[in-house]
């Protein structure tokens, strides 16, 4: 990715879970970076890690789940050596999060007003509780939400779907953290209220200057709003580029195979889907080779293998598959058809 | 579609309302109105996708059609039979029609009973209608109804838990098979699916029309799935009807508000476009089906309501060549 410093950096992070069936290795071994103002996208099929390892950035990673290699940096600080009271106060204050489900991630018993107080008043223990109040009014407002001064003082099941995930965003935000996390926080969400509130989050971004990791498997929203994207598959990240890379230029099987699958709206006339065959591997046994390996449509004998390095395309545009070596260097299994580029 | 045109289910004026718990000191009955006066047809053969927000009455729409929902008023005509007349008070068993009118239900996970093999999941609708005359028979059955799904013969001793999402609902597919019906109501088949697996299913769900010459009735909220498996949609809106157009024209020429709305809410999965494309944002938050707005129910959201938008409910009318829609403003446009 481009020179200028970066807000985070997830080097080679290996998460694993230790189930009485045995390891998963829920992610094994990714990097990224993030500068700061950028928005970057995570796809992926569900299993494929990409809630793991934000949760793993944020240090809410739930036993049995837990970090065993790599490093996570924040602005130039190691983040898997912070002590639990660290941590609290670098959750919020810095980094935070918006859930999927705004129901399970609201306490149902207190107001809004309460919970949106709440954050500013832990992290901050010289702001009176007045200026608190303001602020949280301010913040809902901002947020699209009328009336904001009624709201404040109901609780969150008299909120509807999209006023829910509006008031998990004003939390998430009022401490002006410096990234957030977003764990498909329109999955729940009917397509209207998805675009307000996509809408809502790129303006609050261009705002608040906040970078934020977009963590979704709706490539459609991903186009929508991101920078960079990330396409996981099973632990790995299999192909990382711009958002023009991907969609218009994708190198990986897989990213291929996605978009391809996908029913489009601006599609001309009725075409028949290609979908990828198979199902996602079991983590519990990963092949030995490209995790990809037994539902790719070009699979060599390599691919199963070992596991493929990245190959760099330009401009921060990464993919890890055999078939772009195959292109570059000799074939390397003999009696093999080349394959297209 | 078929040549001729048949009609194969008619529906007229449906209604579904669903009595809310009586409220202590509430002398007035509420009712949450789930369809309000829903008339559409299916021809024979074709696929008729029903899109719509959640809650907008579209599953209890599926649902009522197939009466697993006993429909408050309204007829319907399957095939020629009527099969509920809220007026001449008939309602005939359904035990004939189950045969011919089948479902496929959301989540496969929560449909499939656990305690029963995927064998005896499928086996139990032949058995409900004496579909074989030996054992072998029913095992054959079972077995060539789990190969035309894409499973394998020695799943059917298996139990839904150890299958993954994808091969669940291929089980639901081949219980909703297994009786040989005419027609089938989708309701979400796959939003419940990973990206990958959705379109092996709705790839299936093709072929499987092609062979069985199925009739669909395909509900999702998923526009761009319904628009690639539709022949004809129907846009729903807070229990009735707001668009119903042949697929292409639907979602190329919306003429009723609340579709413009709906189709450019929708993400593509292209960069460049999403920046360039015009965006209808609507303002505020669905209203409550138990006390639905006065008139045209979309009133309350849309950015051209009038006066009469807010007193007279609009009818369901044809404005182009199969091209039905309910607004005033069309109207006022002719």
């Amino acid at each position: 990715m481009a020179e200028n410093k970066k807000l985070i950096e997830v080097k080679d992070l290996k998460v694993s879970f230790y189930t009485p069936a045995g390891e998963v290795k829920a992610v094994d071994g990714i990097s990224y970076s993030l500068g700061y103002n950028e928005v970057m996208g995570v796809v992926g099929e569900s299993g494929s890690g990409k809630s793991v390892e934000a949760y793993s950035i944020i240090g809410l990673l739930q036993s049995p789940g837990k970090v065993i290699g790599g490093s996570i940096t924040f602005e130039g600080e190691d983040l898997l050596a912070y002590t639990p009271e660290q941590m609290r106060q670098f959750r919020g204050n810095k980094v935070s999060m918006i859930f999927q489900n705004p129901m399970t991630c609201l306490n149902p018993v207190y107001t809004i007003g309460n919970q949106l107080m709440e954050a500013l008043l832990c992290h901050d223990k010289s702001i009176s509780k007045e200026e608190a109040y303001n602020r949280a009014v301010e913040m809902l407002k901002k947020v699209g939400i009328n009336n904001a001064e009624n709201r404040m003082k109901q609780y969150p099941h008299e909120h509807s779907g999209g006023m829910r995930q509006r008031a998990m965003i004003a939390m998430a935000l009022i401490c002006k953290p410096k990234l957030l996390i977003a764990d498909e926080p329109t999955t729940a969400l009917d397509v209207t209220i998805q675009a307000q509130i996509l809408e809502l989050m790129k303006e609050l971004q261009r705002e608040e200057n906040t970078s934020i990791i977009f963590i979704t498997h709706n490539l459609g929203v991903v186009a929508e709003i991101c920078d960079w994207v990330s396409v996981m598959y099973a632990g790995k990240i299999v192909e990382q580029g711009r958002v023009n890379d991907i969609f218009y230029h994708p190198q990986h099987p897989y990213t291929k195979g996605l978009l391809a699958s996908m029913p489009r709206l601006d599609a001309d006339s009725h075409e028949r889907l290609i979908p990828i065959e198979g199902t996602p591997i079991d983590l519990l046994n990963p092949p030995k080779g490209c995790n990809f390996a037994p539902r790719c449509s070009e699979c060599r004998k390599i691919c199963l293998r070992e596991k493929p390095p990245f190959t760099d395309m330009g401009d921060g545009h990464i993919s890890a598959c055999w078939l772009h070596l195959q292109n570059k260097e000799t074939q390397k299994d003999a009696g093999e058809e080349k394959p297209e580029a | 579609m078929s040549e001729a045109k048949q009609i194969l289910v008619e529906v007229t004026n449906l209604k579904k309302y669903f009595p809310v718990k009586n409220q202590l000191f509430l002398k007035q009955k509420l009712f949450v109105q789930a369809v309000e006066s829903v008339s559409f047809f299916i021809y024979k053969g074709e696929t008729l996708g029903i899109v719509g927000e959640s809650g907008c009455g579209k599953s209890t729409l599926g649902r009522a059609i197939i009466r697993l929902h006993e429909p408050t008023s309204g007829k319907i005509v399957y095939n020629g039979e009527t099969i509920f007349d809220s007026e001449t008070k008939t309602a005939v068993p359904m035990l004939p029609y189950r045969r011919k009118m089948q479902i496929i239900f959301q989540d496969p996970s929560a449909s499939l009973d656990p305690r029963m093999t995927v064998g005896e999941i499928v086996g139990e609708a032949l058995d409900i209608h004496h579909l074989y005359s030996s054992k072998e028979e029913r095992r054959d059955q079972i077995n060539q109804l789990l190969d035309e799904v894409g499973l394998n013969t020695e799943h059917a001793n298996r139990f839904p838990h150890e299958f993954s999402g994808g091969q669940q609902q291929r089980v639901g597919i081949a219980r909703a098979l297994a009786v040989r019906p005419e027609f089938i109501v989708c309701d979400e088949p796959i939003s419940a699916l990973d990206v990958s697996i959705q379109s092996q299913v709705v790839n299936m769900l093709e072929d499987l029309q092609e062979q069985n010459h199925l009739t669909y009735m395909f509900i999702a909220h998923d526009i761009s799935v319904v628009r690639h498996i539709s022949n004809r949609i129907g846009v729903m809106y807070l229990g009735s009807m707001v668009e119903l157009a042949e697929s292409y024209e639907l979602c190329n020429h919306p003429i009723h508000p609340y579709t413009q709305t709906l189709l450019s809410a929708v993400p593509l999965p292209d960069p460049e476009k999403n920046k360039t494309r015009q965006r209808i944002l609507l303002e505020g938050d669905i209203p409550s089906p138990i006390n639905p707005p006065s008139g045209c129910r979309f009133h309350t959201r849309c950015p051209y309501a009038t006066e009469k938008c807010k007193e007279t409910p609009p009818e369901l009318k044809e404005y182009g060549p199969g091209h039905y829609a309910a607004c005033h403003l069309l109207d006022e446009k002719a």
